[in-house]
């Protein structure tokens, strides 16, 4: 699915990643943990496209694609998508509509036919109702005056929406209480599939506990410096980061 | 390149595809050139207007020789060459006038479907009646019939100065003086057309009522003048449209709107704004000085102003409502929209006069390129206005780095009682914005169009829903608001 090889990024001419490799197989969950400053938001947005975060050497191999030499509106088309740790707010665009504009502008990237606006409400009023989102919130300026537990939710609406083939989640953690976490962690459970990867970055072995990850890799100064499974999330909780950065040092 | 550049070009790839830039080729009949009380005569003669008007006209146009053009706006251009201009131009096929729609030239049907405006009325959106003005002269009114038996006078205005000669005089020059303004004055002397709407007492008129203005001669002006009365306890929704070709030259375009409101009577008057802003480097476009004024002259009147205003390479425009009679309300809703070298001095004035009259105020300026947008407004409460109130709310939008937008309110309160508030904004369209819809899929040419969108909607949503699609179209957007 995902095959990153000797990745080196740099922002605004200081470098960030230093050779990250990472291989991600169909189906699988892989978690990203790493101590603050260690790259980890940097890979995210790197996968998504995002501007002024540029590739020096490397690859990164998406089904086959070069995804670097995609805009980020294609990758979200050809089935990457980006849960953000600090979702945006776009004033007096309704959430709803802006579901709309973006599974229409994907259809259309993908030579499918767009739903009208009846057709992406009963679709979204489906998906939400398992994830607590109201009929309000639908109705409400995109994020504008949003908990943070609501935000995230609609994030994960949009990942349920979307139908991703490789989802990435960017601290989905941050600023949830355990509730709120719980909720979040379910919807994405929800959405595990045969065909469909995930990459869980996170700072805390908590959110790994109700999403439970195939492999764990450890991320440090812009390289991956140890890889495991599972039990990597839980080693790393009670020993912190600390001494296997210092290994790898 | 970053998000914000890639902003910009999209922004201005947008302005690139101004949709409206041909010229029909048809046969035209002019004024000579310059302007003297022979143009002025000419233009009266051509419409076959009474001796009343004439003189009317000419005292506007020995008043303008006295005028200096204002220098007040925040705008800049060359000094316009009065005596180089043209001030009338009309199909010469319209000589004869046509007595129906089958005799329009084909050739001007074709222009106004190729506008989006088919003037079959078989073709024409349900409950919209449309008066057609190209260059100079109007070359169809439809849905007369319907309008008749409502008792609904709509018709170009210069058949009303034949037709109703009592209703033109008594409310002609009424809330534009003659004397008001240099472009005004200007107006008055070499007005060309334009539409007259009479709504009779109680009456609530069936249809909206709208105009197209379409400027297809080249170095002529067009100056039309519109003139509303909405007699007592009675509604109407009017909207205009506006295109011009795509021309290197600068063209004129100095209108006067006067509303006159009467006691209980309501007029909601709607404009979409599209003349030619010029191209990217600041060559032509339509310079667009305009004086719009509605007159709350009865008690418990109301006057909505709303404008979409995206062309023209300079706007000067300040539709204002005179709150005369005791609780009368005047609306404002805006939106202005300055790319490239666009500059947009707009606003409005809300002259508190009536005691309990109430004023709202909402302004989104949206300037991108190196363009230049002032909201300039004036709140004025006179001293027996009791309990006045104002609210105004100004947002700008900027994108990119080398444009500007200003807000210049004044605030007048002679009265102790009055309430006037003020909010303003600035913003800019954020990298992270664009960044999370193209991670969305959206790509960012709509993106910019959505997050616009979404920032005017307070006043797209003032628009007749028949107007709403093309207007956001316009602004480069999908239909917001039209889900659940």
């Amino acid at each position: 699915m995902l095959d990153i090889k000797d990745l080196h990024v740099a922002v605004e001419g200081k470098e960030i990643l230093k050779g990250l490799s990472l291989h991600v197989g169909e189906g699988e969950v892989h978690a990203i943990m790493g101590p603050n400053g260690s790259g980890k938001s940097t890979l995210s947005y790197v996968l998504a496209g995002r501007d002024g975060y540029d590739i020096t050497s490397g690859s990164i191999i998406y089904k086959g694609e070069d995804l670097t030499a995609m805009p980020p509106e294609a990758r979200a088309a050809r089935g990457v998508f980006l849960a953000l740790q600090y979702p945006v707010e776009i004033p007096g665009v309704t959430t709803v509509n802006f579901l709309k504009a973006a599974l229409n502008a994907q259809r259309r990237a993908r030579s499918e036919s767009e739903l009208d606006a009846m057709a992406v409400l009963r679709l979204v009023r489906d998906k939400a109702r398992s994830l607590n989102i109201s009929e309000d919130m639908l109705r409400r300026a995109l994020n504008v005056g949003f908990s943070g537990g609501e935000k995230k939710r609609l994030e994960v609406l949009q990942m349920a929406l979307f139908e991703p083939s490789l989802a990435i989640l960017d601290e989905t953690d941050s600023g949830l209480d355990i509730d709120a976490l719980k909720l979040v962690a379910e919807g994405v459970n929800h959405l595990r599939a045969p065909s469909r990867s995930m990459l869980v970055i996170t700072h805390y072995q908590r959110l790994l506990t109700y999403i439970v990850p195939d492999r764990v890799h450890v991320l440090a100064r812009g390289r991956i410096v140890a890889e495991g499974g599972k039990e990597l999330a839980l080693e790393l909780e009670a020993k912190g980061y600390g001494h296997i950065v210092k290994d790898a040092a | 390149m970053s998000a914000i550049e890639q902003t910009r070009t999209q922004v201005e790839a947008l302005g690139e595809k101004y949709k409206y830039g041909f010229v029909t080729d048809i046969e035209m009949e002019r004024a000579p050139r310059g302007l003297s009380e022979e143009t002025v005569a000419f233009i009266s003669g051509k419409k076959g207007e009474p001796e009343w008007m004439l003189e009317w006209r000419l005292s506007a146009y020995r008043r303008w020789r006295q005028m200096q053009e204002p220098e007040w706006a925040r705008v800049k251009y060359p000094k316009i060459d009065y005596e180089n201009a043209y001030y009338y131009a009309a199909p010469k096929s319209s000589n004869d006038k046509p007595q129906s729609l089958e005799d329009v030239d084909p050739k001007l049907l074709e222009t106004y479907n190729k506008l989006g405006i088919p003037l079959s009325e078989q073709k024409l959106l349900a409950g919209v009646a449309v008066d057609a003005v190209f260059d100079s002269v109007s070359v169809a009114t439809t849905f007369k019939e319907t309008l008749n038996k409502a008792g609904v006078i709509f018709c170009p205005i210069s058949e009303a100065i034949r037709e109703h000669p009592d209703l033109v005089r008594k409310y002609l020059g009424s809330v534009v003086p003659v004397t008001d303004n240099f472009f005004a004055t200007l107006n008055s002397a070499v007005f060309s057309d334009g539409s007259f709407v009479y709504v009779p007492k109680g009456v609530r008129c069936p249809m909206e009522l709208s105009t197209y203005f379409r400027i297809n001669a080249s170095e002529t002006g067009q100056f039309e003048r519109t003139l509303i009365i909405a007699d007592e306890g009675s509604y109407v929704s009017y909207l205009e449209g506006c295109t011009a070709p795509k021309r290197d030259e600068n063209q004129l375009h100095a209108a006067v709107v006067e509303l006159v409101a009467l006691e209980g009577a309501e007029i909601k008057y709607s404009t979409v704004q599209n003349w030619y802003p010029g191209d990217e480097n600041g060559l032509g476009g339509i310079y667009n000085f305009v004086t719009k004024r509605g007159d709350c002259r009865g008690n418990d009147s109301k006057i909505s102003w709303t404008q979409v205003e995206t062309g023209s390479a300079i706007t000067w425009k300040y539709p204002s409502c005179i709150l005369r009679g005791d609780n009368s309300v005047g609306e404002f809703y805006s939106i202005a929209i300055a790319n490239h070298f666009q500059q947009a001095d707009t606003g409005t004035k809300m002259i508190h006069l009536g005691r309990n009259t109430r004023s709202r105020i909402i302004s989104k300026g949206i300037s991108a390129g190196k363009a230049q947008n002032t909201y300039r407004g004036l709140v004025a409460v006179h001293p027996r206005a009791d309990r006045a109130r104002n609210f105004t709310q100004c947002d700008s939008l900027l994108i990119g780095k080398e444009c500007g937008a200003h807000t210049v309110p004044y605030i007048e309160s002679r009265n102790r009682t009055a309430r006037i508030e003020h909010e303003a904004t600035t913003s800019k369209i954020a990298e992270e914005q664009l960044f999370y819809c193209t991670s969305r899929g959206i790509p960012p040419e709509e993106a910019v169009a959505l997050i616009v969108n979404g920032f005017c909607r307070e006043v797209l949503q003032q628009l007749p829903m028949e107007f709403a699609v093309e207007a956001q179209k316009l602004v480069g957007i999908s239909l917001e608001g039209s889900v659940g």
